[in-house]
């Protein structure tokens, strides 16, 4: 995928003189060096990653770890103080104040974590300012501000005040207002930690429809490890102004970068991020229909397993047997087909664990792993989904027991 | 040998001399304020005085009805009757007129300087004293250059009033633009407005509510200047009570003093209730 924003060697510094502190941060200064050596604030440390087009980038953060200072330097609310920002391969800290009032209305729009909705403007002129700024014709305007209003489910609301609103519907104006200037580029700053937990998933899953049928790039600011997870198709972690490590919520989990981050995505909800194929075994025993009742027996004892999944030629599953339906089969001369069972579960392979749970509780069986081409690439036992659960440090609990 | 040295400062002469400077130099620019103010405070006066008694009553039960609640409006309008059934109509409309000039005048001198002040931080803080000095100052010692500026009459009434009363508007002015929610300031940045968008679409409005809780601070110290502007020969309520004092006449004292109150609490709840208009509006 192309690369829609880099920022190379990024550092915000506030005090009297920023400028300053830049050599020392070259020497490899820590935040609290130089702090106490100049007393300037280091608030994004030599931060560099590529944003892809269309992915939803997270940073993730505690407060205090620059991770809001570094989303405004994005559309230069916060100019750097040392570094560049490509967007689209041009240099944004370079621009003359032309040039970035043209970035800021046709390419980049913001969502803010208390909304900041103009509160003496109705929910439609609130949606139409972007294009107002722009100088948008008033029927023009007034029309994409509907589609964005309704695009976010609030159609009916267009006359109301903001104050009218429940905080997660004045969020969404937020959003149909950053929507409404179609910008390629999506700033948000924790947009939904001021709504209280079941608005913020609901917000959650449709901020992921939108996506789904818009494709922007965004770029997602949240302190909560879950969200970012759920979110992020790449995430970074920043702590003290540093981006501590960028790569996918697996890649994270799987291998965090240093003790803080391990410390900080101890308590993620791991079925919320893993899949099934992530669990997954992949099948050493396979029956096709055309191989019989004698091959599905004898896959079974070598393996030492009781059932096994029958599948056809291009590898489509066809149904299950159990060895005790095999044996009696065998007795009374019938065929592999005729003892197909069917009532056993089929997971796509992108499926959370957290959703395979009930469903394995309910099956009697292994639950078969398909592709996008419904081809079975592996099946998932009960055991799997609970080891799934449980982070792969079990060595360390261990000492409990001792 | 313990009395003050024998140093005189002549800190009053400067002024003085400064305050000659002034006159002379800026002749043309006092002709043109005098020019302004009294064509204003005449044309305010002679509609008010021409218009019927029972209009304006009218106009103040409105204005109290729609601000406030019937109640109210039944209330003012009583009181501007009572003030006329004191023999005093024409004089609380002469007392209204160069009110109403002084607070016109002190809004579009004073919301410019406020948003200036707002946006510059140098500028703040050198007109921060001068605001205090200006409320602080004995109201009577502006009489004097107002004299020296405009003559007796009207005029220099309305430009001693506008030294007293203009501080508020600029304060809460500047405090109101510095006061709008950062966050709002960003999320208008963010989508590229200029600076004049900014403070027209956004800043202003928001401010709004603010910017009138000093029209009615602003319009209570101007009202509160009218005996004090008589002195200078200002007309209307303020002279009534001056020529009171003079005679000891209690019965005149009372009913000028009584009408300037009713002025106040009327002004007063009507200009709050505008105020609180525009905050429900903003809110």
């Amino acid at each position: 995928m192309e690369t829609k924003i880099k920022i190379d060697h990024v550092s915000k510094i506030f005090g009297p003189k920023p400028k300053s502190v830049i050599p020392l941060i070259k020497e490899g200064k820590t935040k609290n060096e130089i702090l106490a050596e100049t007393g300037h604030t280091v608030g994004v440390y030599d931060a560099s990653f590529d944003i892809k087009k269309g992915e939803v980038f997270v940073i993730m953060g505690l407060s205090g770890s620059g991770k809001s200072t570094l989303i405004r330097c994005f559309n230069l609310l916060n100019k750097p103080t040392d570094g560049s920002i490509y967007i689209d391969g041009e240099d944004i800290v370079t621009y003359k104040k032309q040039d970035l009032k043209k970035v800021r209305q046709e390419k980049i729009a913001m969502v803010f974590q208390h909304f900041g909705l103009f509160s003496h403007r109705t929910i439609l002129a609130n949606v139409e300012y972007g294009l107002e700024i722009r100088g948008v014709s008033k029927d023009e305007r007034r029309a994409i501000a509907l589609k964005n209003i309704e695009i976010v489910g609030l159609k009916g609301y267009e006359d109301k005040y903001p104050d009218e609103l429940s905080g997660g519907m004045q969020q969404r104006v937020g959003l149909a207002r950053a929507l409404a200037n179609d910008p390629d580029i999506l700033l948000m700053d924790e947009p939904f930690s001021a709504l209280d937990p079941l608005i913020r998933r609901e917000m959650q899953l449709e901020l992921l429809d939108i996506q789904d049928r818009l494709q922007k790039t965004i770029i997602f600011i949240t302190h909560d490890v879950n969200e970012a997870f759920k979110l992020g198709d790449r995430v970074a972690v920043m702590k003290d102004g540093h981006v501590v490590q960028v790569g996918t919520p697996e890649e994270i989990i799987e291998s965090p970068a240093n003790h803080y981050i391990s410390e900080f995505i101890k308590d993620i909800d791991r079925s919320k991020v893993f899949q099934a194929e992530h669990i997954m075994i992949k099948p050493n025993a396979l029956v096709s229909l055309k191989d019989g009742l004698n091959v599905a027996i004898k896959e079974m004892e070598e393996n030492g397993i009781s059932s096994v999944f029958v599948v056809d030629r291009g590898r489509r599953v066809k149904g299950i047997v159990t060895i005790d339906d095999a044996i009696q089969a065998k007795k009374e001369q019938k065929s592999l087909s005729d003892i197909l069972r069917d009532d056993y579960a089929v997971v796509e392979k992108e499926e959370y664990i957290n959703d395979l749970i009930p469903k394995a509780l309910e099956s009697k069986y292994p639950l078969a792993v398909v592709n996008d081409e419904d081809k079975l690439i592996g099946f998932i036992l009960r055991v799997h989904v609970l080891s799934g659960l449980v982070s792969d440090d079990i060595e360390e609990s261990n000492e409990y027991y001792y | 040998m313990g009395s003050f040295p024998d140093i005189r400062t002549n800190l009053g002469d400067y002024v003085k001399q400064f305050v000659d400077f002034l006159d002379t130099t800026l002749e043309g620019f006092f002709d043109f304020i005098f020019f302004i103010s009294s064509r204003t405070i005449n044309f305010l006066d002679d509609l008010l005085v021409t218009m019927p008694w029972w209009c304006f009553v009218l106009i103040i039960f409105l204005l109290g009805w729609y601000f406030k609640s019937v109640f109210s409006g039944i209330l003012y309008s009583l009181f501007i009757f009572l003030i006329g059934s004191f023999g005093l109509w024409e004089d609380m409309m002469t007392t209204i007129a160069i009110i109403l000039t002084a607070v016109i005048i002190c809004l579009l001198i004073g919301i410019p300087v406020g948003i200036w002040m707002a946006f510059s931080k140098g500028f703040s803080n050198v007109m921060r004293p001068l605001l205090d000095a200006m409320q602080t100052m004995p109201s009577f010692v502006y009489l004097i250059p107002a004299i020296f500026f405009f003559g007796l009459g009207n005029v220099s009434a309305i430009f001693a009033t506008l030294i007293y009363a203009l501080p508020p508007v600029i304060r809460l002015t500047e405090l109101a633009i510095r006061g709008v929610d950062q966050e709002v300031i960003e999320s208008a940045q963010s989508f590229g407005s200029s600076r004049g968008q900014m403070l027209r679409k956004v800043q202003l409005p928001q401010a709004l509510p603010t910017i009138m809780a000093g029209v009615n601070q602003t319009t209570m110290m101007a009202l509160s200047m009218v005996v004090i502007a008589s002195m200078v020969g200002a007309k209307g309520l303020g002279e009534q009570v001056l020529v009171s004092i003079n005679r000891i006449d209690i019965a005149l004292g009372f009913e000028a003093g009584i009408s300037i109150v009713f002025l106040a609490i009327i002004i007063d709840r009507v200009t709050n209730g505008i105020a609180a208009k525009f905050q429900r509006g903003i809110k």
